[in-house]
């Protein structure tokens, strides 16, 4: 096996590969997935409708409604159909299909169907793409018992997390990150699955923990390393599966470091950050030295021109003052 | 090539549509005793519809419903005690008490979803019927849905999509005159709902809901053609509900004469007569069938209430496949 490095867009398109390879099962599809129109918008797909045929992967009109829907269908018959919404935003325009009907069948039927379904998208600020077509929108998805939310942060997690969100019984939406596509990263190990729900330790640290997954994951390691020139050994926490929470590992590290600061490219108000940080408070509330702090992007919608944009989200600075703060107590 | 419809498939349809209406009739007084407590949307007067689609079904066959279904679930095969004991919130119930009578599900029966959301239920037929087709089996989806759906988004994107995909679906509408209060003309902005397969390139097929003879050959042509790959079928059943949109409703907005007419053509004693006045069955057979149909209804009564209440716990279970994960 090769040890060059490789992209997320190369792990995810072997995690397919190797999925469909050896689970008849699998199918995929959504807009443009098949090589007739491309094998995806940035080409996660490619060359799979070519190796296991029109049947299994299947271009769709553009009707999120009706093939997420369709996928809903297929995963109650048995099948493990991953489906591509093309951006995140687009899922406003199948969400009942996703929370009144994926997410909820298992419990609603008392269990005598579920929905092994994956829901693959992307999305990411950065590239001027405006309001539609750029947000982070993983706490609806947290607030909707029945559903999980996998984020990985590079590829050989990609790799792990789409074998394990395949695998698994339960809906999972699966976000990637456009910014960290091509990324270059080690390779994952083919074959190895990541079972969701489990968070990595990224960077052992004694002095506050950092908690990301996604983009923030770019960050974090590089706010620690200038940290540490400082004197501050940050701990940083990979979330990779952002619900359901790998709670247990949030407060093991918490209860060694005593201090949290919780990064996302989401909104603040309401978000992932606001979960983790109460989870946090209720266990740990005597054992902290500080309150939890929260970095997430502005509450805005997310703006199109370069300078709005940079404003929105957070930046490096903000991550570095919240960590201060925790550190002055 | 559809088959001939003998003497013994209409008794199967009368004794479907029997059932049905007596099931309706005693989950009403039930409600109205006090015994149960839900909203409920009675199909009172589509019972000929399911009835003689589902003759033409097996338990193999998946059929996608919505929250007015107990006429389709009964009709399809599944076990009226069952129902019962769901819509007594009892743990012996299809779902546990979990999803109640806008979400009976049973899978042996081919019950796959009951959906309490507008147009949902096609776009999930579709999926059910292309795993069929990718497996290569003979089963097909029908699902079952209101006039009033086939103004929402999923009617046309599961629409196209089945016919792109020539998927072995067949789309059952019940067009029984009011989407909730609306009535069809304000809300719906064409003359026939089945007109609207044109732009799908499908059949679609208007079709007299009350008469079950027309109903059967409609229906199991349309079943045939996507039992055999040829694609899928609208069939828009114009029919009436005579119990309002849901119990309690007054009706305040349907027309008197409308509604006359509507109950005096109620379909089921219609039938009744015309099984015997065609010399298809005598009325002592029609008869025994109604008493042992009665006599269902009392047994799958007793079972419902002499069934366990489910217990709270059962808050934490089928939320995730493992009871582990929650929160």
């Amino acid at each position: 096996m090769s040890s060059q490095n490789i992209n997320a867009v190369q792990s995810i398109n072997w995690a397919l590969d190797d999925a469909m390879a050896r689970d008849g099962r699998v199918i995929l599809f959504g807009e443009e997935v098949a090589d007739p129109e491309g094998g995806g918008i940035v080409k996660v797909t490619q060359g799979l409708s070519t190796k296991y045929g029109a049947s299994r992967v299947r271009s769709t009109p553009i009707s999120e409604m009706g093939f997420v829907g369709a996928a809903v269908g297929a995963a109650i018959a048995g099948l493990r159909p991953v489906v591509e919404i093309m951006l995140m935003n687009f899922v406003g325009v199948c969400m009942d299909q996703i929370s009144n009907h994926a997410a909820k069948l298992r419990f609603m039927s008392g269990g005598q169907t579920h929905v092994p379904l994956v829901i693959r998208t992307m999305t990411g600020s950065g590239f001027q793409n405006g309001g539609q077509h750029s947000d982070f929108l993983e706490a609806w998805f947290c607030h909707t018992p029945g559903m999980k939310v996998v984020m990985p942060s590079n590829p050989a997690d990609a790799y792990g997390l789409m074998l394990g969100a395949i695998e698994d019984d339960d809906p999972v939406m699966y976000v990637e990150h456009i910014g960290s596509y091509w990324t270059p990263g080690p390779p994952p190990e083919r074959g190895k699955t990541i079972p969701l729900g489990k968070a990595r330790v990224a960077r052992s640290g004694r002095d506050v923990t950092l908690i990301g997954y996604s983009r923030s994951m770019i960050d974090l390691p590089i706010v620690a390393e200038s940290l540490a020139k400082e004197g501050v050994d940050c701990e940083v926490l990979d979330l990779r599966t952002v619900s359901p929470l790998d709670t247990d590992a949030i407060l093991t590290s918490v209860k060694k470091t005593g201090r949290a600061v919780v990064v996302h490219e989401a909104v603040r108000s309401f978000g992932v950050g606001a979960e983790v940080s109460a989870r946090i408070h209720e266990a740990l509330f005597r054992e902290l030295k500080a309150p939890v702090q929260r970095v997430a992007s502005k509450d805005s919608p997310v703006p199109f021109a370069k300078q709005l944009e940079a404003a929105f989200l957070y930046s490096h600075e903000d991550i570095v003052k919240a960590v201060r703060d925790t550190l002055k107590g | 090539m559809v088959p001939l419809l003998s003497s013994e498939v209409l008794i199967d349809i009368y004794r479907r549509m029997a059932a049905i209406k007596a099931h309706d009739t005693r989950i009403i007084a039930t409600m109205k005793a006090g015994r149960l407590t839900m909203p409920y949307y009675s199909a009172r007067g589509q019972e000929c519809i399911p009835a003689a689609v589902s003759v033409s079904l097996t338990d193999e066959d998946y059929l996608v419903t919505i929250y007015r279904g107990i006429h389709d679930m009964i009709a399809k095969g599944v076990p009226p005690k069952l129902i019962w004991a769901e819509l007594a919130g009892r743990a012996t119930g299809t779902c546990k008490g979990k999803g109640g009578p806008m979400h009976v599900t049973h899978p042996e029966s081919g019950c796959m979803v009951t959906t309490g959301v507008v147009g949902a239920g096609l776009p999930i037929a579709c999926g059910l019927a292309l795993a069929a087709q990718i497996r290569g089996e003979k089963r097909i989806a029908v699902t079952n849905f209101g006039d009033g759906a086939s103004n929402i988004g999923a009617f046309h994107e599961a629409l196209n999509l089945a016919s792109v995909w020539k998927l072995p679906v067949v789309f059952v509408c019940q067009n029984n005159r009011f989407a909730e209060h609306t009535a069809y003309e304000k809300g719906t902005a064409i003359e026939s709902i089945a007109d609207r397969a044109k732009s799908y390139s499908m059949p679609g097929v208007r079709v007299d809901g009350n008469d079950p003879v027309a109903l059967y050959k409609v229906a199991a042509a349309a079943i045939e053609r996507a039992r055999s790959g040829t694609g899928p079928t609208l069939i828009e059943a114009v029919t009436f509900r005579f119990n309002g949109h849901l119990i309690g409703d007054s009706g305040h907005y349907i027309p008197k004469s409308q509604y006359e007419a509507a109950v005096g053509a109620d379909p089921y004693p219609r039938f009744r007569q015309w099984l015997i006045d065609d010399k298809h069955t005598r009325a002592a057979t029609l008869d025994a069938i109604d008493k042992e149909v009665n006599e269902a209804v009392d047994a799958a009564v007793q079972f419902a209430f002499d069934s366990p209440l489910t217990d709270p716990s059962e808050i934490a279970r089928d939320v995730y496949a493992s009871a582990k994960v929650a929160s």
